[in-house]
């Protein structure tokens, strides 16, 4: 983060001059300046306003995971190019820039592990993949940590973070949303719990699918979640959107989210629903 | 706009059949029979040539031509006894979705379609036949309808997807299109979709999941449309063309990647041109479709449903 925002910060210039770039970060919400290494213990979220910085799929397992307990699975899932899909780049060169670029094989990862002792299935999207867009890959591997939960008689948590389908997937994409639902109307008759958590940000075809789907919904505050992005809404209706539109507090308020969770708090809230499904 | 606009690549043989026209007036007074002929016959193979040949991007304006039957045409030209239903009991009744009973021959089904308009006025009766979550919520109570009286289900869709409106979103688009994705993946009766023009992402498949998956000849159906996905990818509204091209969003390119069972064919130049004869295209395919999927124990249509989907996507793994 760039040195001009130290005013605002009310850093000691003096002090600040002796820290090498790159230790202090911004909080788009508040302008606070943060100490990188205290924003990481406070699990990525602002300590002055809690805004909740975007995280991806390793933090979130160091946030829920009883520490060694998780074991990756189907990580060697990638994306083909059924389509031959070319729009300013070749899709094929785009999936090998993602993969150099997030340090991801593709928009979610799998696994399972213990927390507080308790069995988890998971997977968790990676939104610096593509947008975290879902394509044929991410719908497998939904699909196969959804087995592993209908075999094993473990429930099911997935972490959203996407702008929706994956274009260069075109109808391929879209049949995942059938794919993912489906497999979890499967999971629910068999009497497995499926915990759906949304961040920010959660919309299109994700949303429109395994996201809503969750026994219950739980998203992290301030999260852009909806159906249609902003800018279309506001092309289609030619319209400004209110203040807070589509974000969780919203979908609380409009009853489509059973409770919002800090992540500070979030194991703990996992433990104690996981208990509760148990007994 | 004009009710029956020609398109760009239909003009030469609009052409010449004013041309025919033209001759056969003469007709009356001297003897044309043998050039008429001639002429008729060129009609034909030009004919052939344009709607064998179209581009991808031919057949999306053939899908959203306005004199192309729209649901409640199907609903009309194919079954009997049709009664409407209205309404998702809870929020109200979305116009751009209809449903309800119907006959076909002797069958009782029950009918689900996005409904577009036929000119502006019933288009914005309609929203253009883009629903909001009361539309696809009123599908899902007429499809557990179905399935309590046991009774085969057509949907049939046409749609430029749902509505993105601040309404839309505050009643929950989302969550009401995924549990349409979830409910219709496990109900106990036969379905059979048939996508009869556009076939736009969310807002299509939120009643588009079925045992039978049928598509028009020049019908699209795909995650986006064009547009959206040319000012996305390409940044410009300019490239429709070639993401029309790239989406391989026909019926042809859909029945190789097994998104659908089975093309439609359509009256040589699209279904706007013949409707009784696309009417009786789709009913003979409809009557055999149910005859064989009605035989089915409903555990063995569920799973196979399923199965069908879970098999959906192309991967590679290392
Ligand atoms: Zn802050």
């Amino acid at each position: 983060m760039a040195w001009f925002n130290r005013q605002k910060a009310n850093i000691n210039t003096e002090q600040q001059r002796e820290m090498p770039d790159g230790l202090w970060t911004k909080c788009p919400s508040c302008g606070e300046v943060i100490y990188k290494k205290e924003l990481e213990l406070n699990y990525f979220t602002c300590i002055k306003c809690r805004y909740h910085f975007r995280v991806g799929s390793n933090e979130y397992i160091s946030f829920i995971f009883d520490e060694g307990s998780f074991v990756e699975t189907n990580e060697n899932i990638f994306s083909g190019d059924p389509l031959d899909f070319t729009d300013t780049k070749p899709y094929k060169e785009r999936i090998a820039d993602s993969i150099e670029k997030s340090g991801f094989n593709d928009a979610i990862i799998t696994g399972y592990g213990t927390v507080n002792g308790k069995k988890l299935s998971i997977a968790i999207m990676n939104f610096s993949f593509i947008g975290g867009s879902m394509g044929s890959v991410v719908g497998e591997k939904i699909y196969r940590a959804a087995k592993y939960s209908l075999d094993k008689k473990v429930p099911l948590m997935i972490i959203s973070a996407s702008g929706g389908a994956r274009m260069q997937e075109a109808a391929l994409s879209l049949m995942q949303m059938a794919k993912t639902s489906a497999v979890l109307a499967e999971l629910g008759e068999a009497g497995v719990p499926y915990i759906s958590m949304l961040t920010d940000p959660t919309t299109g075809g994700v949303t429109a699918s395994y996201a809503m789907l969750g026994d219950i919904n739980i998203a992290e505050p301030g999260a852009l979640i909806g159906f249609a992005g902003p800018r279309v809404i506001e092309q289609t209706i030619k319209k400004k959107l209110p203040a807070g539109f589509q974000r969780s507090e919203f979908l609380l308020d409009k009853g489509f989210i059973d409770f919002i969770v800090d992540r500070k708090e979030l194991k703990e809230k996992l433990t104690s629903v996981l208990q509760w499904f148990e007994k | 706009m004009a009710a029956n606009p020609i398109l760009e690549f239909e003009l030469p043989l609009y052409q010449l059949e004013e041309k025919i026209e033209e001759m056969r007036e003469l007709g009356k007074s001297i003897n044309l029979t043998k050039e008429i002929a001639e002429l008729e016959k060129k009609v034909e193979d030009l004919r052939h040539d344009i709607y064998k040949n179209l581009t991808r991007w031919q057949r999306v304006q053939i899908a959203r031509h306005p004199a192309r039957p729209i649901t409640l045409d199907y609903i009309n030209g194919i079954f009997t006894n049709f009664q409407e239903l209205h309404g998702d009991r809870s929020f109200g009744d979305d116009h751009a979705v209809i449903g309800g009973f119907a006959q076909l021959n002797e069958q009782s089904v029950m009918l689900v379609g996005h409904q577009k308009g036929r000119d502006t006025k019933s288009n914005l009766y309609r929203n253009f036949g883009m629903a909001n979550p009361e539309g696809y919520r009123k599908a899902l109570r007429l499809f557990k309808l179905a399935e309590k009286f046991n009774k085969p289900i057509i949907t049939l869709l046409d749609t430029p997807g749902a509505f993105p409106g601040i309404e839309a979103e505050e009643r929950g688009q989302a969550e009401a299109i995924a549990r349409n994705l979830f409910e219709m993946s496990r109900l106990r009766v036969p379905i059979i979709v048939v996508i009869i023009g556009e076939g736009a992402s969310g807002g299509a498949i939120g009643i588009g999941i079925g045992d039978r998956i049928l598509m028009l000849e020049n019908s699209w159906y795909s995650v986006i449309s064009p547009e959206s996905c040319s000012s996305i990818l390409w940044r410009s509204w300019d490239f429709k063309e070639q993401a029309a091209e790239a989406l391989k969003l026909t019926a042809k390119d859909l029945k190789e990647i097994s998104v659908i069972d089975e093309i439609i064919p359509e009256p040589i130049g699209g279904a706007h041109r013949n409707h009784s004869l696309m009417f009786d295209i789709l009913k003979k395919t409809l009557v055999s479709e149910i005859k064989s999927l009605i035989k089915e124990k409903p555990e063995k249509l569920v799973n196979a449903r399923r199965e069908k989907y879970y098999k959906l996507g192309v991967w590679e793994e290392k």
